[in-house]
């Protein structure tokens, strides 16, 4: 595998969003978006959960691949993740308790965001070294980040909006979602130049 | 961790514990409970996809509610929660195998979706609320039951998706040859609103039927006045 870097970033981050393309995260994409201020900080705790348990599992990968126990790898990458979330959340709790507080029940609940499991499969199925995984997951959790963000700016202006009862809720959020993904579609001709 | 493991920020309280018919429609995870929505999106550009993960996906749920239940009370309540994840990890690998042994070509369409099972929070939701603190006959059917309930939700949006963005199903072409397919539905923005429109269904048919439950009342009501006055 020779693809550079550039274009592993650009890939991951706009071309093949994670959430609005890929369609991965989408319980928390839905579940956080509706307050800017704690959709940036998720985004932030994903990102670092992501970026952290993608060069532990390059690592294990490797070790897997010498002992010949490939079978081992969906286990191995849980257990990990599951790990860096533990050590994220006493990083938080030590430094902020009020993020803390704030971002609650759904800190533990990054182990099961699928986003999070998705890279160390893709990279090792990619069959990515160490630098290229590691823009890898940089843009992915970053394009999750973003797509975070965005619908949580678009759901504070619906807040107000005049919407009929029965729309409220899920559907309209996944209305919006649609078009926010439409919007990525844009970028999908940009992968062939790469 | 006391609040219960979803995603989704208040799922309707169990009514009536009958574990096989809540799960296929009353709490039906996808339209009702809106969990585990990556496969959902994700998998259903085609009708044979959609059923594949959702029988891969009861599969995993009835041998890890099993095995769960089977051993909740030796599990310590603190590391209940990785307990479960170490489970279903091991069935969901089991069940990658299987695919691949079964059908290369499920096995390739569904992709990296197979491993991805152990972060649907379906999965993971089931023990939480139900399967850690039931007997295990009810944690099976409870297991089958929701995975039955989500098969189901998943061919029905591939059914929509299958025929409007490819006009097919199953691969059986439904119309004649001057169908022009409207691919947007087999594209991600399509999965979306697919979802949308099926969610707001059954909120239109959910909200219809309590008219007409509160009418009735109503009714009964008058009727009772009437008869003391």
């Amino acid at each position: 595998m020779n693809e550079s870097l550039t274009h592993i970033f650009l890939d991951a981050f706009l071309i093949n969003n994670f959430v609005l393309c890929v369609f991965l995260g989408m319980c928390s994409f839905l579940g956080m978006s509706g307050k800017f201020s704690t959709a940036w900080r998720m985004g932030v705790s994903v990102m670092f959960v992501i970026i952290v348990s993608s060069v532990l599992s390059f690592g294990a990968n490797l070790v897997l691949v010498r002992f010949h126990a490939e079978y081992l790898r969906i286990i191995v990458y849980i257990i990990i993740i599951a790990a860096t979330v533990q050590l994220t959340e006493m990083f938080i709790r030590k430094e902020s308790p009020s993020l803390f507080r704030e971002l609650g029940v759904y800190l533990p609940l990054i182990t099961t965001n699928c986003a999070v499991l998705a890279v160390p499969l893709f990279q090792t199925f990619r069959k990515y070294n160490l630098i290229q995984s590691t823009v890898f997951a940089i843009a992915a959790s970053g394009g999750y980040c973003m797509a975070l963000v965005l619908l949580s700016l678009v759901r504070e202006r619906t807040d107000l909006g005049d919407i009929p009862l029965l729309g409220r809720g899920t559907a309209l959020t996944l209305v919006l979602a649609a078009m926010l993904s439409l919007a990525f579609m844009g970028f999908a001709g940009m992968g062939s130049g790469g | 961790m006391s609040e219960p493991l979803s995603c989704h920020p208040a799922p309707p309280p169990e009514t009536t514990d009958r574990p096989f018919l809540n799960g296929l429609w009353r709490q039906n995870p996808v339209f009702v409970m809106v969990l585990g929505m990556c496969p959902t999106l994700a998998i259903t550009n085609s009708v044979r996809n959609a059923l594949a993960m959702g029988l891969a996906t009861t599969f995993v749920m009835v041998c890890s509610n099993g095995m769960i239940s089977l051993i909740r009370k030796l599990i310590p309540k603190q590391v209940r929660i990785a307990t479960y994840i170490a489970i279903i990890a091991t069935w969901v690998t089991v069940v990658d195998y299987l695919v691949k042994a079964i059908s290369i070509d499920v096995y390739k369409a569904l992709g990296a979706y197979i491993p991805l099972i152990v972060s649907n929070c379906l999965v993971l939701e089931r023990p939480e609320a139900y399967a850690g603190k039931k007997p295990v006959g009810k944690s099976l059917l409870d297991g089958l039951g929701m995975g039955l309930g989500f098969a189901f939700a998943l061919t029905c949006l591939g059914t929509v998706r299958e025929v409007l963005g490819a006009g097919t199903f199953l691969g059986v072409p439904l119309f004649g040859k001057d169908f022009e397919p409207w691919v947007l539905f087999l594209l991600p923005p399509g999965g979306f609103i697919a979802l949308a429109m099926w969610l707001l269904t059954f909120t239109l048919w959910r909200e219809r039927k309590e008219k007409i439950r509160r009418q009735a009342q109503q009714a009964e009501l008058r009727q009772a006045l009437e008869v003391i006055l």
